[in-house]
């Protein structure tokens, strides 16, 4: 009980890796493209969940390992990853709208040729 | 009840009074709590107070009268609109997708209520200080159009949906400009000796610290920023001349097409409020937030007293106005019960001005009063754009926001980056220039 | 408490077990519904979610860009793209694809390798970590992207902007009916 109320960077790992998963089932078994996409922002979450946990992991590491209040390079990597996403999303919208106008459908199992 | 348990909760109701924080710095639920239900019922009064002033002032715009019947001069107009629209049937389209149709005005409204937890009305008079004040401001009232696009596509109409897709296209649009003055403000608050900061508070304490409103920081450019901004807030808020999103003579209503009674309300409200959170922004970042007019050059225990009459005094004037108009009523029997209404209304303001001029209320409601009057400025503004200007077409709508304000909105952060990198140069040469510009027009005329 | 913090953070465990409350069921939904306009809406949620958790650990700034970039921009775009394409058709179509049962095993695997870790490395998260004051978090992440001396990431923010210039020029060019 204990362990379950005092909430450690365990805690928030824990939930970044069923993040990463339902991203990953997602991705892995929808047809309709917007969702794949929109599960790869998921996955992407998850990840950046991590990363801020782990900042405030290391925030707390002693300053020979590099900890202290400066160390925030997990934060500044969630930020990165952030506009990452923003790019993905941008260029895989686009493709998708190319897409839909060729072909008329968004699924993902009917994107089997290399050339339209 | 336990006197020892009683005397802790005075105890920890009065030990916020002494500090000077806010309730959410202090940490003091309770008047973090009174707070936010003050907020609330001040922004949903003045919502109930710009219903009636907008369709007054735009009425005397176009030389109407206005509404006139409810209540001496219509004053109890809003609340019989608002009455009328909770009483009429809630009508759910067949077509719409029901969840989503009943989100949407949730979300609209969420979004323009939570951004007022950080707005400064006074150095104390906030719910909370955030380290992150002004991103949070621009991120949450950002989410509106969130609720906006969700209600276009679930009522599952033409209209609607065109007006949401125009709504989407012109937010994330104009966003970027605004975000761009924003930046440029922020820029101006690190020249302080404390650093920059993003508080909303912080930013007003600088403006004090560097004894200017940014607006006329390195005089043109806080002027263009703030123009840029100004322009971006109306597209942001979907008002007159950037209504396109609700454009009457080409989409009915737009987005809120199919939405009636309690539903459209909510819209209604959420407009309002969000065009309040808006101009507070401008207010905090330009124009000094809760700072009275000349704090610095008129300062002194004189000018002190003779500016914390104000609030009062402006009650004093709306009260005598109503008096003033209830003498000017016809002297018909059946205007008696109207007569004695307005009458009423203007003692009622009269009293509550006699009750701030009382010493310790006097200095305590000041901050507000000067915050709340810039905040009304503009909305008086918003009227005015709504009565002067005529509709942008929706291609001229994107070469403003792209072609205009984001250009000049680069080069004005270009430009406040090398000003602020360079200071001791403004100083030597572009405020003599400015001096020797003001010389020339004093000797002119 | 540490002196650093003026307010120690308030019911921690209910407020994290509502978030991520709040985000598990979001990830479900947007995985399962039949309507890409609801998931996109639970996927917002568990965004905001999120932010909440960002604000917990100390990251006002992540969590402000993430409202403002995630929320209020990325899904915004993806909500446009769901209106220009119409859905009436993919909805009465079947939602999975036939690796649906392969995916499953994927994830399940996946699943297996982090309970594995995260049993084997309990001990590599000792608790009793130092809280530091938020009010310096947005200087700090600035002192790393862009201090001439401490800016360790400054290159890497130019080459993210490079980056969203080419995301642009790709958007525009695939977009666009003819080139």
């Amino acid at each position: 009980m204990d362990a379950m109320l005092h909430i450690s960077t365990l805690h928030y790992l824990v939930l970044g890796a069923a993040l990463f998963l339902l991203g990953v089932i997602g991705v892995l078994t929808r047809r309709n493209v917007v969702i794949v996409l929109m599960s790869i922002e998921l996955i992407l979450n998850a990840v950046n969940l991590n990363l801020v946990a782990l900042s405030r992991y290391w925030q707390g590491m002693p300053a020979r390992l590099g900890g202290g209040a400066q160390a925030l390079h997990g934060q500044v990597f969630a930020i990165f990853v952030i506009t990452d996403a923003a790019a993905e999303a941008a260029v895989g919208l686009g493709i998708l709208i190319a897409f839909f106008r060729n072909k008329e459908t968004v699924n993902v199992d009917e994107v089997n040729l290399l050339k339209w | 009840m336990n006197s020892s348990l009683l005397q802790s909760i005075v105890d920890y109701v009065q030990s916020y009074l002494s500090s000077n924080q806010t309730p959410g710095v202090a940490g003091n639920w309770f008047w973090a709590t009174v707070y936010v239900l003050l907020v609330f019922a001040g922004v949903s009064v003045g919502v109930i107070c710009m219903n009636w002033l907008e369709r007054k002032i735009l009425a005397h715009m176009q030389v109407r009268l206005g509404p006139m019947r409810v209540g001496p001069h219509g004053l109890l107009q809003p609340i019989a609109d608002a009455l009328k629209l909770l009483l009429k049937e809630d009508i759910i389209p067949a077509e719409a997708d029901a969840l989503v149709f009943w989100i949407a005005p949730f979300i609209v409204d969420l979004a323009a209520f939570t951004v007022f937890i950080v707005v400064p009305f006074g150095p104390a008079h906030a719910v909370t200080d955030m380290n992150i004040g002004i991103l949070f401001m621009l991120g949450v009232s950002s989410l509106s159009v969130l609720g906006i696009v969700t209600a276009g596509w679930a009522s599952n109409s033409h209209y609607p949906l065109i007006g949401a897709l125009r709504s989407s296209a012109q937010m994330v649009s104009y966003e970027v400009a605004m975000g761009l003055a924003v930046v440029s403000a922020i820029m101006m608050t690190s020249l302080s000796a404390e650093g920059g900061t993003l508080s909303m508070i912080g930013i007003v304490q600088r403006q004090q610290e560097q004894q200017v409103w940014f607006v006329f920081k390195f005089f043109p450019l806080g002027l263009v920023a703030f123009a840029i901004f100004a322009i971006a807030m109306i597209a942001e808020t979907n008002r007159a001349p950037f209504d396109l999103p609700e454009a009457e003579s080409e989409l009915t209503a737009g987005f809120h097409t199919e939405y009636s009674g309690f539903r459209w309300s909510l819209f209604f409200l959420a407009e309002y409020a969000a065009m309040m959170a808006v101009s507070s922004i401008a207010v905090t970042l330009w124009l000094g937030g809760w700072l009275r007019p000349f704090p610095n050059a008129l300062h002194g225990a004189t000018w002190d007293l003779i500016f914390s009459f104000f609030p009062g005094l402006t009650f004093l004037f709306l009260g005598g106005l109503c008096f003033f108009n209830a003498s000017r009523m016809p002297k018909h029997p059946f205007f008696k019960i109207q007569t004695m209404g307005l009458a009423a209304f203007g003692a009622v303001l009269g009293l509550i001005g006699l009750v701030l001029f009382v010493p310790g209320i006097r200095e305590r409601v000041q901050d507000i009063f000067w915050f709340t009057a810039k905040v009304a400025a503009f909305m008086y503004l918003y009227i005015w754009y709504r009565g002067t200007f005529p509709r942008y077409r929706f291609d001229q709508l994107m070469k403003v926001g792209w072609k205009v304000l984001l250009p000049t909105g680069l080069a004005l952060l270009i430009l406040t980056a090398v000003v602020a990198m360079r200071t001791e140069v403004w100083a030597e040469v572009v405020v003599p220039m400015w001096l020797g510009f003001a010389d020339l027009l004093r000797r002119i005329f | 408490m540490n002196p650093l913090v003026a307010n120690p953070p308030v019911a921690t465990p209910f407020f994290f077990y509502l978030l991520s409350g709040i985000m598990i069921i979001g990830g479900i939904l947007v995985i399962t519904r039949k309507n890409a306009v609801h998931s996109a809406i639970a996927l917002i949620t568990a965004l905001l979610a999120q932010a909440g958790l960002y604000l917990m650990l100390y990251a006002p700034f992540v969590a402000g860009v993430q409202i403002i970039l995630y929320a209020g921009g990325i899904m915004v775009l993806f909500l446009f793209v769901i209106m220009l394409i119409s859905i009436e058709r993919t909805m009465k179509e079947r939602q999975f694809n036939k690796q649906w049962l392969v995916g499953i095993a994927a994830a399940a695997a996946l699943g297996g390798l982090f309970i594995s870790v995260y049993a084997k490395g309990k001990s590599l998260f000792p608790e009793g970590h130092p809280l530091y004051p938020e009010a310096q978090n947005t200087q700090a992440i600035g002192a790393l992207l862009f201090d001439s001396r401490t800016g360790m990431y400054m290159f890497a923010f130019e080459i993210a902007s490079l980056l969203l210039l080419v995301a642009i020029i790709g958007a525009v060019v695939m977009a666009k009916k003819r080139i």
